[in-house]
């Protein structure tokens, strides 16, 4: 069993990246055999994943190691926050890759689209599972360079531009991450990924240096978790095909990035020295500011998926202001949010990708009446909306339910002013859409009664929104569940804080 | 056995080279394919033997000693330089036979494969010189070979730029050869070990020092004197150009560390390694602005190069400041260097696929390329990945080990420098894939790229990402026999 130990924290990204550099030398019509290589990839590599997530909680230690040059070590391991990534990501990219199957049924370039695609979700799992500097920011960038491919896929002029937009951006965010790592590098020597932080012993005469370190590494960070001024990025990722926009904004980018933050305060500064260093008044101003910002911004965007993209801007937030605040309470609100936010807003995005699919729909203005037509993605997207506003049962009410509890436990009230407000603003952007789609005017179909049948787009569009929007809500209904990603959230945060 | 195997890889090219005049075609392609094959393995067997014994090797050919005689060194070094450059030579002969195809077996271009093994022959002797002299001679057959393989085409554009290339060449190594002299005038000796021991901070070794690194700067392009280089390496044909900015300046760029870190060991603590570090980031910066701006694929790899060599001086100034970090220096710009000729011979052979395609190389018009011949782009994409130094690539473990070392040394100015040029780089090999995934109305020629040259462009460009993940083998081989131990 150890040797098995010891290979599966390389075996899981490693799969994703085998069936994608399969899929590059399939030929464009061999549909089947690249849709089975896809599914299969997806479900062991989901199967897998639950395998260490079994085998963590029954304390069992997964460790990859390859030793690369000097004293630095290639470094995979698998601890609970690590796992709650992985877990996260793998299950959205099996939904996402039926989604995406379904949704490029006939476009060209589907082999560069599934085998990018494969990279991008690899490239995931693998900051999930990084255990040191050097091994998160290769991932880290593998991850920017995988996606590029996927925001322009179409590769109309319009395109390009963005996908220059975002290189621009993610690559000056992984200069700066790289500076910021050699640095403690040549600080401290390798560092590895230790809960409670593993820079406690350099502290002595380099406090400035390691609070320069924190910012450089926010900044960088706070590129991919498209924190305010660094998130002009992607709103204008928007134009790539919905299956990207989903993944990128649920699982892959944004969260890369917040994950990313989470490892920096946690795992490698650790919480007494975040404290000491008191950097973190910082961290939560930024998060507040992108908080209020990103949802003000959404309220004026009339078409949807730019709406939601601000939506994003502003709820990935809310994990680094929970995290910043140096509360369990908190904390367990802010890692349980990544989870939260991505199930919620990949529905989202899926509903959206419907509307464009069926009815062409892309602004907000046009969506009077789509709840007849389109009943269950209406549905879906409703509640994942619902979610994100904070409403019970669903799963958006336990993470601010957490984050508020949390604020008011450490004795910063005016937090949850700024909670309370994105909320309003949430509910100020997210119930007129509901309101038009459900109840708005829409001349021809006005007569029709809503059709609950099954059949209002391809089935492979129609499940995968439906799916996690189940998830989302039974996150929230079981959330005290063994099996709750709360659960999962409150053991990180007991390990992390030693309680 | 090692020694050789060493005797055996200077050897080998050298005949065929000479046999290669009298061959007719069939039996060229054959002693061809079969040379690059044992020259090859050969390679393989020092760089493992080498790696094993973890010893070096000192060969006095006929059994003269130094200081009179010549002798051959063997390092880890030289053994991870002789297995790149025929890792890189192997698959530029395969390349290079299915380029020129028909044409290359008759005729005038057929002078390219004596040439060709010529210059092999040439980079293996010139990475086991332990002697000053013998360095010149090695690096004057290069030049000549590869003068003449620029104008190969015979075009008024490539006769120019090999004249152009022709008397700067000859500029430096005159230059080299001055500084030689001056040497075995003070010293009676060429012999880089004693040299290292006798030699002093007097009047003459000082000049000799400006001398020789005049004359290496000169051939390492190093700016302001780069401009030659271009011109050079873009118009030859794709093999040749794939030769010189893969393998050619990654000789002189090895001259420079080898001679700089024991024969002149001692001036590298002074100014002249600010100096040249000031020049370096000049021509990082320069090279990248105009890799940007050209307009065929070609240029842009080759203005990459001058920006790339600028980094094999960039991170000298950490020398000077603080001499503990010197062997972060030598490991992390040699790796650099190793991967770079990798990378950039893999990129110039997809820029030639796409000629070979195309039938030219303008960015303006590569628009729906990508999906024409994915395969192709995916292959300067990879190289491209290490040109920018973005893991995981060998580039990445470079500029990681070069910037521990600015950082070390607070030289904040490098590390600004080193970050803005990765930057600009994204920016021309991106500039360049970004208008070949465009999609287009126009109509592309329907040719399917040969996969012989896909096929080497690909292997190439897998190296170096191979390198920066599977790099604890070719640091351990670097160690051998390093100045500077281990990696700490």
């Amino acid at each position: 069993m150890s040797i098995l130990d010891f290979w599966l924290p390389l075996i899981v990204p490693l799969i994703s990246m085998v069936v994608g550099i399969i899929i590059f030398f399939l030929r464009e019509e061999q549909r089947l055999l690249r849709t089975f290589l896809n599914l299969s990839g997806a479900v062991v590599k989901v199967i897998l994943v639950h395998l260490m997530v079994l085998g963590v909680y029954q304390n069992r230690f997964y460790e990859f190691r390859l030793p690369m040059f000097g004293d630095v070590d290639f470094v995979l391991h698998a601890d609970p926050l690590s796992l709650l990534f992985a877990a996260l990501s793998s299950v959205l990219w099996l939904v996402t890759t039926i989604y995406a199957i379904a949704y490029l049924e006939d476009s060209p370039n589907r082999s560069r689209f599934f085998g990018f695609f494969s990279f991008c979700v690899s490239a995931t799992t693998g900051i999930a599972l990084a255990g040191n500097l050097i091994t998160f920011i290769i991932w880290y960038e593998l991850l920017t360079l995988s996606t590029y491919p996927l925001v322009i896929h179409q590769g109309s002029a319009h395109a390009l531009r963005a996908g220059r937009t975002y290189l621009a951006y993610t690559l000056f965010g992984g200069a700066l991450i790289l500076v910021a790592f050699v640095w403690l590098n040549s600080l401290a020597g390798p560092v590895a990924f230790v809960e409670r932080g593993s820079l406690a012993h350099i502290v002595d005469q380099n406090e400035l240096q390691l609070q320069l370190i924190f910012f450089l590494l926010v900044a960088g960070l706070g590129v991919k978790a498209a924190m305010v001024p660094f998130h002009g990025w992607l709103p204008s990722a928007m134009v790539a095909p919905a299956p990207v926009s989903a993944l990128l904004h649920a699982v892959a980018v944004v969260k890369a990035g917040a994950f990313g933050l989470v490892r920096v305060v946690y795992d490698l500064y650790g919480l007494e020295l975040c404290a000491y260093l008191e950097v973190m008044p910082l961290l939560a101003m930024l998060a507040a500011v992108t908080i209020i910002y990103g949802s003000v911004r959404a309220l004026f965007q009339d078409d949807l998926k730019r709406r939601l993209a601000f939506s994003t801007v502003s709820q990935v937030s809310y994990i680094a202001l929970g995290i910043s605040i140096l509360g369990p309470i908190a904390t367990t609100g802010g890692i349980v949010h990544l989870v939260h936010q991505g199930l919620m807003k990949i529905t989202l995005f899926f509903c959206a990708g419907n509307y464009a699919e069926k009815h062409h729909i892309h602004q907000v203005s046009e969506m009077d009446g789509i709840g007849r037509k389109m009943p269950w993605t209406t549905l879906s997207f409703s509640l994942a909306a619902f979610g994100m506003i904070g409403v019970p049962p669903m799963a958006g009410f336990i993470s601010k339910w957490y984050l508020g509890s949390g604020f008011i436990e450490v004795g910063q009230p005016w937090i949850v002013l700024v909670l309370v407000a994105s909320s309003v603003l949430n509910g100020a952007y997210f119930l007129p859409i509901l309101y038009r789609a459900w109840f708005g005017k829409a001349a021809e179909s006005d007569a029709l009664p809503i059709s609950w049948r099954f059949n209002e787009i391809h089935v492979g569009l129609l499940w995968p929104p439906l799916i996690t929007c189940l998830l989302a809500l039974l996150a929230g209904l079981f959330a005290g569940s063994v099996a709750s990603p709360l659960f999962w959230a409150e053991v990180i945060t007991t390990r992390e804080y030693g309680l | 056995m090692t020694a050789h195997l060493v005797i055996t890889v200077i050897l080998v090219p050298i005949g065929v080279s000479i046999l290669l005049l009298f061959c007719n075609e069939v039996m060229r392609r054959l002693v061809c394919h079969m040379a690059a094959v044992t020259i090859f393995c050969c390679a393989c067997l020092i760089a493992y033997s080498t790696g094993d014994s973890r010893e070096l090797v000192e060969i006095a050919l006929s059994g003269w000693e130094a200081p009179l005689g010549i002798r051959l060194y063997l390092d880890g070094l030289s053994a991870l330089l002789l297995l790149t450059t025929a890792v890189i030579a192997v698959c530029i002969t395969v390349y290079a036979d299915a380029y020129f195809g028909k044409k290359g077996r008759r005729g005038r271009l057929a002078f390219f494969w004596p040439l060709w093994f010529l210059v092999w022959a040439a980079l293996n002797a010139l990475f086991v010189s332990g002697d000053a002299f013998n360095l010149y001679v090695t690096l004057e057959i290069i030049n000549l070979a590869a003068v003449a393989m620029v104008a190969l085409p015979r075009s008024s554009r490539s006769l120019q730029a090999a004249l152009n290339y022709l008397v700067i060449a000859f500029l430096g190594s005159l230059s080299y050869l001055f500084g030689v002299a001056i040497l075995y005038t003070a010293h009676g000796t060429l012999d880089l070990q004693l040299l290292a021991e006798v030699a002093g901070g007097d009047g003459p070794f000082i000049l000799a020092a400006v001398l020789i690194f005049l004359g290496l700067i000169i051939k390492t392009a190093l700016f302001p004197l780069h401009f030659w280089l271009p011109p050079a390496h873009a118009s030859a044909p794709t093999p040749v150009s794939a030769l010189l900015s893969g393998l050619v300046v990654t000789a002189s760029a090895y001259m420079i560390f080898r001679l700089g870190f024991t024969v002149f060991a001692s001036l590298m603590h002074t100014q002249l390694s600010l100096l040249l570090g000031v020049l370096g980031g000049l021509a990082v910066l320069w090279g990248s602005l105009h890799a940007f701006l050209q307009e065929r694929v070609k240029m842009v790899v080759a203005y990459s190069t001058v920006a790339q060599l600028g980094y094999v001086f960039l991170a000298l100034p950490v020398v000077m400041v603080n001499a503990e970090l010197a062997a972060m220096v030598w490991y992390g710009v040699l790796y650099f260097v190793i991967c770079h000729a990798s990378a950039k011979a893999a990129a110039f052979l997809a820029a030639g696929t796409l000629i070979h395609v195309l039938k030219h190389d303008r960015i303006a018009q590569l628009p729906g390329a990508a999906q024409k011949w994915p395969m192709v782009f995916m292959a300067f994409g990879m190289a491209g990945v290490n040109l920018i130094g973005l893991p995981p690539s060998g580039g990445f473990i470079g500029k990681w080990l070069m910037l521990q070392a600015m950082i070390g040394a607070g030289q904040w100015l490098l590390v600004v420098i080193l970050v803005t040029g990765s930057l600009l780089a994204a920016g021309y090999i991106f500039r360049v894939l970004g208008i070949a995934l465009q999609t287009t109305e126009a109509d592309l020629p329907v040719v399917p790229a040969p996969p012989q040259l896909t096929v080497m462009a690909m292997v190439l460009a897998l190296l170096p990402l191979l390198l920066g993940v599977f790099s604890q083998l070719p640091f351990s081989l670097l160690a051998v026999g390093s100045p500077f131990g281990a990696l700490p």
